[in-house]
């Protein structure tokens, strides 16, 4: 892990991003649309409004889920 | 045809009503496994359905598959009600459901709890579980549940929107296996019933809302048939002719056949 990039779990599996990432800077560098996703946090939903707010640490588990086709 | 079923429809029949709010379609219909999204456009317009299910997973952050349904699906034209299908825990469920109000931007949640993977059938001790939770935070539960006159009156006592008994296992299209215990539910609840899961062809949809059940729910009869768009045709129809049916009272069965012409007048 170089100093400028944190491991996180993102949806299951192990990955890189960069540093000092809120969750809006995340979805951008993930190349998701805002609006298209929910994102929950070590367990807890993050609301749009916290985007800005909410910084991505070091080890966070985070899932990324939206509407699927489904009965 | 299809002009005049929705004339008698609209004369004799009121609309379906969920949490208050208003439908005049009696079917619901799944958004899974259709073999492409235009076909599930296509078919779900044919089913003339205003609420269409849907389900809450991970993004794929590779792209490698679809992006998520609401690039296809219109919020303004059908009414989204998010599952909670493949939770087999209260809590999972309970999860699911955040994420899903949060997705959609409803507290409607057509809550499945279940307790085997082979039968899929509900764990209704979890079900009612979740349900109690989910009530008081505002949800909007519609409980998937088995055909059970007991756990149906825990659920209505618990403030569930509407019941959900299955027809028959989930993507089984075993058809309506316990009309008795249907009507039995029906006839206790206050709360609407729609009978979920199991229905296979156009007959099955019928004689389920000849049930006098206020209406069906159904995913695989429509996806997984030859025609998905004939077959939401026929399950929209079916539907309408079973609710009819129910409401116009059918005649008494006979062990004895009895002549419908004239026994008089007949040549020596």
């Amino acid at each position: 892990m170089s100093e400028d990039t944190v491991s996180i779990v993102l949806n299951g599996e192990e990955r890189e991003v960069p540093a000092g990432l809120n969750v809006r800077e995340l979805l951008s560098h993930l190349g998701l649309q805002e609006g298209a996703v929910v994102v929950e946090l070590n367990r807890e939903i993050v609301r749009r409004e916290g985007y800005d707010a909410v910084e991505i640490e070091p080890g966070d588990t985070i899932e990324l889920v939206h509407f699927v086709g489904g009965g | 045809m299809t002009v005049a079923t929705d004339q008698l429809e609209s004369s004799l029949d009121e609309p379906l009503e969920i949490a208050g709010r208003k439908f005049t379609s009696r079917l619901i219909v799944g958004t899974g496994k259709y073999r492409d999204n235009e076909t599930m456009v296509r078919a779900i317009t044919a089913s003339g359905t205003e609420i269409v299910t849907v389900a809450v997973r991970r993004v794929d952050l590779d792209r490698t598959k679809e992006e998520g349904i609401l690039h296809h699906l219109d919020p303004d034209k059908w009414f989204l009600l998010p599952n909670t299908a493949g939770c087999y825990e209260a809590d999972d469920a309970i999860r699911y459901a955040r994420l899903a109000r949060e997705a959609g931007f409803t507290d409607w949640i057509k809550l499945e709890v279940i307790g085997d993977e082979e039968s899929l059938l509900p764990d209704v001790a979890g079900l009612l579980e979740a349900t109690r939770t989910l009530v008081s935070d505002g949800f909007k539960v519609l409980a998937y549940t088995n055909e059970d006159l007991i756990t149906a009156l825990k659920l209505e006592d618990a403030g569930v929107a509407a019941v959900m008994p299955l027809a028959s296992p989930i993507g089984s299209g075993l058809g309506l296996l316990n009309p008795y215990h249907i009507r039995l539910i029906k006839s206790r609840l206050e709360v609407p019933v729609i009978v979920d899961a199991g229905v296979g062809t156009a007959s099955d949809a019928c004689l389920t809302m000849e049930q006098g059940v206020d209406g069906i729910l159904m995913n695989t009869a429509i996806a997984a048939a030859r025609d998905p768009v004939g077959m939401a045709t026929a399950m929209r129809e079916a539907t309408v002719a079973g609710r009819l049916a129910y409401l116009s009272g059918r005649m008494p069965r006979r062990e004895l056949a009895v002549p419908s012409s004239p026994t008089t007048g007949m040549l020596d």
